[in-house]
């Protein structure tokens, strides 16, 4: 109520004695993406108080886990951030690793940052063209889902899949690079470039933008980080912690890139951080392409971690047996608990895996970025107008397969 | 590496630090659930610790011990960039301290760790259910709760003489193949699926070889057919 009051002073002008009005948006709402219900108690078009109701697409990924073996999980983690599948297979392809003591070979490493920058890219891409949709630009959305083709064109000639690619093994990667796959991205990267700018001239010195994004949804530093608000959301605030940069896994530490870093934590902020580290992944992917060697295994040579070559499978006894041994009862890592943690598409991807010395996970627990950047929503939301909602929402980009898991 | 963290909060707590480990890098700390509350707020006032990004908190099931749920909250400190991990082992029904008053992102971590395991958080300010329904019974993450036990909230359809159930009655359901309008029109081919024609002897789906009944079939076809009157076309012509 004391919204109310503010509002009333604020105004100067005599107000109507009104009810606050309880409206339920969602869980199938045509503006939101994602399937997610809010109950908004309005005043007028502002709101007082926002409860948000995830878990309409809840489907048990983690209980789901703890009856297949360890690299069955690959699958499901391809359906938490369906927009950055890549990522996730390299987040529990690293927690498992972890926990096994494993280090992929040096040609794996760079796969793994080359693909799972493509797939922020996607990821990054997808957002910010669904953010200008929302404030009535459509061809923002048009131009960078062109972007994404090209990209998921190079992915599809990579793992096969366009966009559940399940590409991710434990010890490497589920095949090696195809001849063409330095000169396809070198290729795409300018383009890439190009439509940035173009993203640039058309929308970011827009006045409708400007005035529908800045000082719109503001988070502040100390909230976000007792949130547990991490990726670029976080950046937006001014915090420059990036898990790649902070704590470099795989071969992040050999990469000259920046961490750019917002200001005022608005929504004008969250889609500048997300332009400017698409920058910086490309980047990254040229010092990557590079560095990357040639020649060389993708993956481990363990036979209790990798499944042999298939050509050996048919003419072995060793390699059929570890075949078998490896499809019946799967990798057996040993007895302990490991959190591992990587750069998601929107923040930290944390996995927490228990492993009882079994085929079988014991507990696989991911941290799902979004779930805590959707928390920090209903704060962000307090005061503003209704039609503002769509957009912050959209900002922080909740994807549902990995909120509700 | 972060052996500082744990040394810390082993002189502040004593005898009260259960137990700490270091495995593959990481830092775990381990307290009674009575000491929950009194640990993490050491862990993000104390000047040398200051864990002030809250990371994750989750919980473990071990069903055979007395004491089954292992809660785990991590932490990271924005200012040295360390972590560590606190655990504390909670019984059915023991209830502990809610951690929002010192992490605001505590909240939804709280209830979803009573939404999976039903650990109750004392004075946590909305505990309620958070992925699952209101109307949900049990906790699904815990080990003795049935993996393909399934609770609609909309009951299943009973049909009757049918192996199988499916969420739709039998008319409803799409077609195993693509609908063939023409036919449909005419009334001379109900399509159903193939699997559901086999259990209610229904005519199945046409495919691109027996799209129209041969020579032979057309008495016992009906006398739709018969009365259509349009002669039998060829196979090939049909099959679209």
């Amino acid at each position: 109520m004391e919204a109310i009051e503010a509002y009333e002073e604020e105004e100067g002008v005599l107000e109507l004695p009104s009810e606050p009005m309880r409206l339920a948006m969602g869980p199938s709402h045509p503006a939101m993406h994602g399937t997610i219900r809010m109950i908004l108690d309005l005043d007028g078009e502002r709101l007082l108080n926002v409860d948000i109701q995830p878990g309409y697409l809840h489907r048990g990924f983690e209980k789901s886990c703890e009856r297949g073996t360890w690299n069955q999980v690959f699958p499901y983690t391809d359906r938490l951030n369906y927009v950055s599948p890549m990522l996730n297979n390299i987040g529990f392809a690293l927690a498992v690793e972890k926990l096994c003591e494993i280090v992929v070979p040096e040609r794996g490493q760079y796969y793994r940052v080359v693909l799972g920058e493509l797939a922020r890219i996607c990821d990054h891409f997808t957002c910010n063209g669904a953010a200008a949709m929302e404030l009535g630009a459509f061809t923002p959305l048009l131009w960078l889902l062109k972007v994404r083709e090209w990209i998921w064109d190079i992915l599809e000639r990579e793992t096969g899949a366009r966009l559940t690619h399940s590409f991710g093994r434990i010890g490497g990667m589920a095949a090696p690079p195809t001849a063409e796959f330095k000169e396809s991205i070198r290729s795409v990267i300018p383009e890439v470039r190009k439509v940035l700018g173009e993203l640039e001239t058309m929308l970011v010195r827009n006045r409708i933008f400007i005035e529908r994004t800045q000082g719109v949804g503001i988070l502040k530093q100390e909230d976000a980080l007792s949130m547990g608000v991490t990726g670029p959301v976080l950046r937006s605030t001014g915090i420059d912690y990036d898990v790649r940069k902070a704590t470099p896994y795989l071969v992040y530490d050999r990469f000259d890139f920046d961490v750019p870093v917002g200001h005022d934590g608005d929504n004008y902020d969250r889609f500048m951080v997300r332009i400017e580290e698409v920058r910086q992944s490309l980047r990254i992917i040229e010092q990557a392409l590079e560095q990357m060697p040639d020649e060389g295994p993708v993956s481990i040579d363990n036979p209790r971690i990798t499944l042999p070559p298939k050509r050996e499978v048919y003419t072995t006894i060793e390699a059929t047996i570890a075949h078998f041994k490896l499809v019946m009862e799967g990798i057996k890592p040993p007895v302990g608990e490991v959190y591992s943690y990587t750069e998601g598409g929107n923040g930290e991807l944390g996995f927490f895996i228990r492993s009882d010395g079994s085929g079988t996970p014991y507990r696989v627990r991911v941290r799902p970025p979004c779930w805590y950047n959707l928390q920090a929503c209903r704060g962000m939301l307090i005061g503003h107008l209704i039609s503002d909602v769509v957009s912050t929402f959209g900002s922080i980009n909740m994807i549902g397969g990995e909120c509700d898991r | 590496m972060s052996i500082a963290e744990v040394e810390v909060l082993r002189e502040l707590l004593g005898e009260r630090l259960l137990g700490s480990s270091s495995f593959r890098g990481d830092e775990t700390v381990r307290v009674a659930a009575g000491d929950w509350f009194a640990a993490a707020t050491l862990l993000r006032d104390e000047p040398r610790l200051r864990m002030n990004h809250f990371i994750d908190l989750t919980a473990v099931d071990y069903p055979e011990r007395e004491e089954r749920f292992d809660l785990c909250l991590f932490l990271r400190s924005h200012l040295t960039n360390r972590r560590i991990r606190l655990v504390t082992s909670v019984a059915e029904g023991q209830s502990v301290d809610s951690l929002c008053p010192l992490w605001s992102g505590a909240n939804w971590a709280e209830r979803e760790v009573y939404d999976m395991f039903g650990v109750r958080f004392r004075g946590h300010p909305d505990l309620r259910r958070i992925l699952l329904y209101e109307e949900f019974e049990g906790h699904p993450l815990r080990k003795d709760y049935p993996i393909d036990r399934t609770q609609p909230l909309v009951p299943y359809r009973e049909v009757e003489d049918i192996g199988k159930l499916p969420p739709f009655g039998l008319e409803e359901g799409q077609p195993w193949s693509r609908i063939q309008w023409g036919e449909r029109l005419q009334g001379r081919d109900r399509q159903v699926s193939p699997a559901i024609a086999l259990q209610t002897g229904q005519r199945r789906a046409l495919t691109q070889s027996d799209a129209f009944p041969k020579a032979g079939d057309k008495a016992e076809a009906g006398p739709d057919a018969a009365s259509s009157g349009t002669p039998s076309p060829s196979p090939s012509g049909g099959g679209d």
